[in-house]
């Protein structure tokens, strides 16, 4: 019998694990179970970390600050990590093995090289020649420098985009990468903003000031904003005014979220703000946060936007001094390379410390979110508005209202455009793209990024609005809209988009995590058996968690639909 | 209470609890929804992870997962639309794509397959992936992640449930993976082998390593199911045995009182000790003119280098003979008996009953002298009882909850696991002990005091609460004595001059004592730790003041809680193995009493209190008592001085040895009478709950074993008795006539319900879980403070001797061994003695982990492995006393408590050196 075999094996040969978990060449018996801690790596971290009361929430920060002071996280210093924050191994392990950005280096691996490319290979990026610039570098570097793919980083205006360390180098070519890696430019750098004094000079800061006064009521406010016809821009396009009185209405204390966390493909308008004038956002969102009635806010910034975490960390720590954000906490938190953070309750759970599994619904997070307590959770672009409605009114808001597209792909003039909501996407491409790039002929258009669906260019006469894609199939989300050419495969792109979601997927429920596994796999073959993919497509929308899943299929479905004669059928 | 919930299911108009699921109120009404992920079983949070159990919501825009989702007020739910149908299928053939096939399984039979089969799926049309490879890292596991669909019912099994924190799920999406630790092979991992996770997996992705062939491929079901308990320690945790060609397969948890469907690694994996080699199968008698040496070890495997086979007739005549010629010749005293807390009620209540009325002599008792004799001492002089107030399963409903001296995680797992529950839900967990235990990460405070110095800590407690007036005067007044002499008494202990005598910080005393006191509801647990030592009355009495000055007692989420050491340590107290009292705690000195007994069991009985465990040992030694008749325990080993009680036993005309392997007491035996084992018996047992359990016979015995009752009656019949028992029931039928804590529970009852905790006022009433809520049954009906003073441990260490040994279980061993280390997992995992040290400490010794060490104290020395463990303080060795190659007790000091005359086994001076390093050694 096995378990005789074993157990004489144990015996005989104690030392015969295939790693020693810290036992140093001793046999398993000479310890108590499992990886020792090793109390040199308890004093490295302690060193490091510098911390009296561990906060279980912290978990992400601390991480970050082992990867960043030795390059990849080791076993022993996550062990030793578990130790000091009375957490499981097991634990940490978890946490950290979810985050793309953590190198976990177990007994007897190799550390990843000092340096690290990170090709974006997602759709805007792929079809700008991602692909091509992986297979150069990875050649060119070998094992000295690790080079590896990496989601969308928010540049898809300027792409493609590798990021060298922490340096994002835009409209990548093998030598200008190759340059930043020879010149040792692995630094974000820094963008030119609107700086505290400037914004407080222009202005800035004294609606805020009002609202702590007394001079505006929270009532007062509310009622503007919804007048306004502000919605949620992350994507959802929840009405603000009734998300904030909603979350006023329960029993403090509340909470405030902020997601600063954009990864669908193709969205980068949030980093356009947040380069240009963060303070218009800062004060947004601790306008919201009072009007709400928050303790606490939390602002979640995605790992891939290193220079902004910069730029606000600075700017909060002068609205402190300034004593602007009065009694209500700011606290500044780091993602670690998961497009699933997006997702306003996975982004609270990575808040907490956690790997960012969504949660069910219900209960919804203005009831129940972060910490357990009501959260007010808000896009940046939304709470960027806040200040000019309050100040200029709703009117000036919405007749007419404009929205941001972030345009990319294959039109002359890439970026963020400020339309109005009834724009067309021939409208965007024509008027404010500068048209199709030289050679290329539209094909169709992706109005949402990866989620949004895939539209022909046969209906390039429909509003790229909330609510006005749904029947077709699609919707605006995010309003990352990449114009798609006759040089592109549609059958490539709804691969692309479908391995994304395969390599983004949290993992949580089964529709997602295996289907898109599964599609992947049948999509990759060269002919397609439509009713089983439609079966498995709509699966996925019906039974996964959350919109991750449940959109993940979009791409296909619509590529079965507007593109037949990419597809060569079973 | 809220009202009812009015929605539609599947077109019917149906009514729902709040917060009731749409799954629980479809399963309520007979409609099944298929599951995986969802487990209904007590402890498991719905986690709506694998879509199983879709279900179609009007109005809404996607399915809804039936497990997680409750019923609100009009909702229309139909469970059987295509669309739902549809969608719970694909969900299926994806999670079979990546399934090994049927015919290879793992677990043909598990909750994947059934619903697969009743879905109509036999296989996926999807692509399969590259599956993992087979864990058989962990000797009673197999760990086979080629079946895993990422339920994650392990996870919450280990993490929830369990709170052994080992499995996560590491990664993310495809590549996210079931781990232990941080993706270390199970066997490697701190994993506990509760089991918990095998149990809960519904794929066999996570089973009992001895019911897969070498390819991972199942060997086939269980002929057959028992119903009955675990036989190790005093949680009672019930279980099903799994049965196949008669051996026992594996074992599951019952959903009892005490354990909730859940084991720990003994009861789950170590039963097979039943079916060792080594058992006693036929009637052993020494051979003629082979001498007993004390220091001889013989091999269990062959014991007829000493003793000859012998028929049931010769061995029972020789064994009863032996006695009685002692009896008859130097009088009643000259003669003692131990029972077991191993054994049941029924076989403690003969033994006692034989002792008594055929021998004549109340030398009778058992090892709970060894376990709680202190704390039992300290709780029949202040309470009146010396069970338990409070069953443990009362941790869920206290604020605070303090375990002092105690390790349940590893000697009350299943306990254990109920703690952490609370913990989890927000409960503060205060520790005390010198070392360091697997609960500590959860617990607010640990106070790891100096060692021995229990007094000073808790009176410097019982000083802050009174000093600072955080007493609770109503109840001191209504249901209490002695209070200002406590008072009094406790002036001169103020947490700043008990500082530096119990190592713990003025402060850190003062702020645990507040938060006890202060507490709406705390509760205290303890164990040996607290009993142990030569104060440990005095220890146990501060406990009592602490709970009756603030009021802890006799309420829900609060009382005092001595965590029983032996599955039926409990019943075997109620029934009477105890030299100084009847069952049912009655004096044996008591006129009145004695005359009851002596009419129910038609005797005169001796007016004089018996010898305790210990002292029968000496008066062995010192040739007083002659003749001792031994059921199911082994002084050889568990007695302190060790090499002391072996030579009392060698020095014994008779010994008589009724047991299943031949322990290390038996090697000096005059005949020794095999025995069953417990999955072999029917019968009774108490746990430390105060819960009177059904044991059921899943087995027979082996050879020409005997059941334990039987042989009992036998050898009373041979000593002059004339006993007529028929089976274990017409015993218990007996001791409820004598038993007034029997009330209202009857054979019957157990039969049907399995458990029911005492006392209980009807039969067709519960009992009571917490008791004394009015008042104790002392005669003042008021709880006695009683005021302690310091008296430090026995024996300091000193120059020479300059450690300290603490001696105890360890997780998978329990007692003296004889029954685990003969159980094939539980051997594989903890094979070999050990004594623990802290690594620092063994740093400054020179010695490193695994080298081969010497403990000597003044009375003997072992050779045992160094192991390094930060649990333990500066300054001590822990050694666990269940290795018979190392015993641990040849070193422990005898001095006795004065009152519970229990030995200081947690205290006594050593000293260390190496004899040689491990590379040496290979």
């Amino acid at each position: 019998m096995s378990a005789t075999d074993q157990s004489n094996s144990l015996k005989d040969n104690p030392t015969a694990s295939s790693v020693q978990l810290g036992r140093k060449g001793r046999p398993a018996f000479a310890f108590p179970k499992g990886r020792q801690v090793d109390l040199d790596a308890v004093n490295e971290i302690r060193t490091l970390l510098n911390i009296d009361a561990y906060q279980r929430d912290m978990l992400i920060e601390y991480l970050h600050l082992i990867q960043d002071n030795y390059g990849h996280l080791s076993a022993v210093h996550l062990a030793a990590l578990a130790s000091e924050m009375s957490l499981a191994q097991t634990e940490v392990y978890e946490v950290a093995t979810f985050y793309s950005h953590f190198d976990i280096v177990r007994e007897g691996e190799e550390a990843p090289p000092a340096l690290t490319l990170r090709v974006c290979d997602s759709l805007t990026c792929e079809m700008m020649g991602a692909q091509d610039l992986l297979k150069d570098l990875g050649a060119k570097y070998g094992n000295d420098v690790r080079v590896v793919n990496a989601p969308c980083m928010g540049r898809c205006d300027v792409a493609p985009a590798v990021e060298v360390g922490h340096n994002h180098v835009t409209s990548a070519t093998l030598e200008n990468v190759v340059a930043a890696v020879d010149g040792k430019h692995v630094h974000a750098e820094s963008p030119s903003y609107v700086n505290f004094d400037t914004y407080k000079a222009d202005g800035g800061y004294q609606l805020l000031e009002a609202c702590r006064s007394g001079e505006r009521t929270a009532e007062d406010i509310i009622e503007i904003m919804s007048n306004s016809g502000l919605r949620g821009l992350g994507g959802a396009g929840f009405p603000s005014g009734r998300k904030w009185g909603i979350v006023r209405s329960y029993e403090g204390p509340r909470m405030m979220a902020v997601n600063a966390d954009e990864g669908e493909p193709g969205t980068f308008k949030d980093k356009f703000y947040l380069d240009h004038d963060p303070h218009r956002f800062l004060e947004g969102m601790l306008i919201a946060g009072w009007a709400v009635g928050v303790d606490a806010i939390y602002v979640y910034v995605r790992d891939e936007y290193p220079a902004i975490r910069k730029v606000i960390a600075d700017e909060i720590a002068k609205i402190k001094s300034a004593g602007l954000n009065g009694d209500t906490e700011i606290h500044l938190r780091r993602g670690a390379g998961a497009y699933i953070c997006g997702e306003e309750s996975a982004m609270i759970e990575s808040i907490e410390g956690k790997r960012g599994l969504p949660r069910h619904r219900p209960p919804y997070v203005a009831e129940v979110g972060l910490f357990g307590r009501p959260t007010l959770e808000h896009n940046v672009e939304t709470l960027y508005w806040v200040r000019d409605i309050v100040e200029k009114g709703a009117d000036w808001f919405s007749s007419p209202m404009l929205h941001s597209y972030s345009v990319s792909g294959r039109v002359k003039e890439p970026g963020v455009k400020r339309a109005p909501t009834n724009v067309t996407v021939r409208q965007l491409i024509d008027d404010y793209c500068g048209g199709m790039q030289e050679g290329h002929t539209f094909k169709g258009y992706l109005p949402g990024g990866a989620s949004g669906g895939i539209l022909p260019a046969s209906m390039d006469n429909l509003e790229l609005f909330f609510g006005k894609l749904e029947e077709h199939g699609c919707f605006i989300g995010s309003a990352a809209v990449v114009i798609l050419s006759d040089k592109d495969d549609m059958k490539d792109v709804a691969l692309n988009l479908m391995r994304f979601f395969e390599d983004e997927s949290c993992g949580q429920c089964t529709p997602c995590r295996v289907g898109t596994e599964k599609a992947v796999a049948l999509m990759e073959r060269k002919t397609w058996d439509e009713n089983f993919l439609q079966e498995l497509a709509h699966a996925m929308t019906d039974a996964s968690i959350c919109g991750l899943g449940q959109a993940a299929s979009n791409p296909l479905k619509m590529v079965l639909k507007h593109f037949r004669d990419d597809i060569v059928f079973d | 209470m809220t009202e009812q919930i009015t929605f539609t299911l599947n077109g019917k108009d149906v009514t729902a609890e709040p917060r009731e699921t749409i799954w629980q109120v479809a399963e309520r009404l007979g409609i099944e929804i298929p599951h995986l992920c969802y487990s209904p079983k007590p402890g498991y949070r719905a986690d709506g992870n694998c879509r199983a159990c879709m279900v179609e919501v009007e109005g809404e825009r996607v399915l809804a997962a039936s497990c997680i989702r409750p019923a609100t007020e009009g909702m229309k739910v139909n469970t059987v639309s295509e669309r739902a149908k549809n969608a719970r299928k694909v969900v299926f053939e994806l999670l079979l794509a990546d399934q090994p096939k049927k015919e290879v399984a793992h677990d043909p039979d598990s909750t994947l397959w059934k619903w697969s089969d009743k879905i109509g799926l036999s296989e996926s049309r999807y692509p399969a992936r590259e599956c993992p490879t087979s864990d058989n890292s962990h000797p009673a596991m197999g760990v086979n992640l080629d079946a895993c669909i990422h339920c994650n019912l392990c996870v919450r099994a280990c993490r929830e449930v369990q709170v052994n924190d080992v499995i996560g799920m590491a990664g993310r999406g495809i590549k996210s993976s079931i781990v232990f630790d941080m993706g270390d092979g199970m066997g490697d991992s701190s994993c506990v082998a509760c089991g918990e996770c095998v149990q809960a997996c519904p794929t066999g992705a996570l089973m009992p390593a001895n019911v897969l062939d070498e390819n991972g491929i199942h060997t086939g079901a269980a002929d057959r199911q028992v119903n009955s308990l675990c036989p190790f320690c005093g949680v009672g945790c019930q279980v099903t045995m799994n049965i196949r060609d008669e051996k026992i397969l594996f074992v599951e948890g019952r959903d009892g009182p005490a354990n909730q469907n859940r084991l720990c690694v003994k009861g789950r994996f170590g039963m097979d000790y039943v079916h060792h080699p080594e058992r006693l199968t036929v009637p052993l008698i020494r051979k003629e003119g082979v001498p007993k040496d004390a220091k001889e070890t013989l091999d269990p495997a062959n014991p007829f280098t000493h003793f000859r086979e012998a028929t049931w007739e010769e061995a029972l005549d020789k064994a009863a003979g032996g006695l009685a010629t002692i009896r008859d010749r130097d009088g009643n005293n000259t003669l003692a008996g131990f029972g077991s807390a191993k054994g049941s009620n029924e076989e403690a209540y003969l033994v006692q009953k034989l002792v008594r009325t055929g021998f004549q002599t109340n030398n009778v008792d058992h090892c709970t002298r060894l376990c709680h004799a202190s704390s039992v001492a300290a709780l029949m002089e202040g309470i009146g009882s010396g069970a338990v107030t409070a069953p443990f399963m009362a941790a869920a409903d206290a604020d605070v909850i303090i375990v002092i001296g105690a390790r349940p995680a590893q000697n009350h797992p299943v306990a254990a696991t109920f703690f952490k529950n609370a913990i989890q839900d927000g409960k503060t967990l205060i520790i005390m002990d010198p070392r360091r235990q697997e609960l500590s990460r959860h617990a607010r405070h640990h106070l790891q005091f100096t060692p021995g110095r229990d007094v000073p800590l808790l009176n410097a407690m019982i000083h802050t609460i009174i000093e600072e007036g955080l007493t609770d005067e109503n109840y001191i007044k209504g249901y209490t004595e002695g209070f200002e002499e406590l008072k009094e008494k406790v002036k001169g202990f103020s947490p700043e001059k008990m500082s530096r005598i119990c190592g713990i910080n003025a402060d850190t005393i003062r702020t645990v004592a507040r938060t006890y006191a202060t507490a709406e509801r705390a509760i205290i647990f303890w164990g040996m730790g607290i009993s142990q030592h030569v104060h440990g009355t005095d220890n146990a009495r501060c406990l009592i003041a602490l709970s009756l000055i603030t009021g802890h007692v006799g309420r829900s989420g609060t009382g005092l809680h001595p965590l029983r050491g032996q599955n039926n340590v409990q019943g075997a107290s109620d029934a009477g193995l105890i030299p100084m009292l009847y069952p049912d705690y009655q004096s044996v000195e008591d006129d009145s009493i004695r005359e009851k007994f002596e009419a129910a069991w038609d005797t005169k009985l001796d007016r004089n209190r018996g010898l305790t465990v210990v002292e029968i040992a000496d008066a062995a030694y010192e040739r007083k008592i002659k003749g001792i008749y031994v059921m199911g325990e082994n002084p050889a080993m568990s007695d302190p001085n060790a090499g002391h009680a072996r030579e009392a036993m060698a020095r014994l005309e008779h010994l008589v040895i009724q047991d299943i392997f031949l322990t290390e007491t038996a090697f000096l035996a005059d005949v020794i009478l095999p025995a069953s084992a417990f999955p072999e018996k029917d019968g009774t047992f108490s746990n430390t709950n105060r819960q009177v359990q059904r044991a059921r016979k899943a087995i027979d015995t082996p050879g020409d074993a005997r059941q334990d009752w039987w042989i009992i009656q036998e050898i009373a019949n041979r000593v002059g008795l004339n006993w007529s028992y028929t089976d274990p029931k017409d015993v218990f039928n007996e001791m409820r006539t004598v038993m007034p804590s029997l009330n209202g529970i009857t054979w019957e009852r157990l039969e049907r319900e399995d458990s029911v905790t005492y006392p209980c006022d009807s039969e067709d009433e519960p009992g009571h879980d917490i008791v004394f809520g009015d008042g104790f049954p002392t005669p003042s009906k008021r709880g006695k403070l009683v005021p302690t003073d310091i008296v430090p441990p026995y024996e300091l260490p000193d120059a020479t001797y300059p450690l300290i040994l603490t001696t105890g279980r360890m997780l998978e061993h329990w007692h003296t061994g004889a029954m685990t280390r003969r159980s094939s997992n539980l051997d594989a995992l903890e094979p070999t003695p050990v004594a623990s040290f802290h690594p620092k400490q063994l740093d400054q010794m020179g010695i490193g982990p695994g080298d081969t060490i010497r403990v000597a104290s003044r009375r003997g020395e072992i050779e045992i492995m160094a192991r390094a463990d930060r649990d333990v303080p500066d300054g001590m060795v822990f050694i666990p006393f269940c290795f018979n190659e190392a015993a641990a007790n040849l070193l422990t000091s005898p001095q006795l408590d004065p009152i519970g005359k229990i030995p200081e086994f947690k205290f006594c001076a050593v000293k260390v050196e190496k004899v040689r390093a491990l590379e040496a050694a290979e």
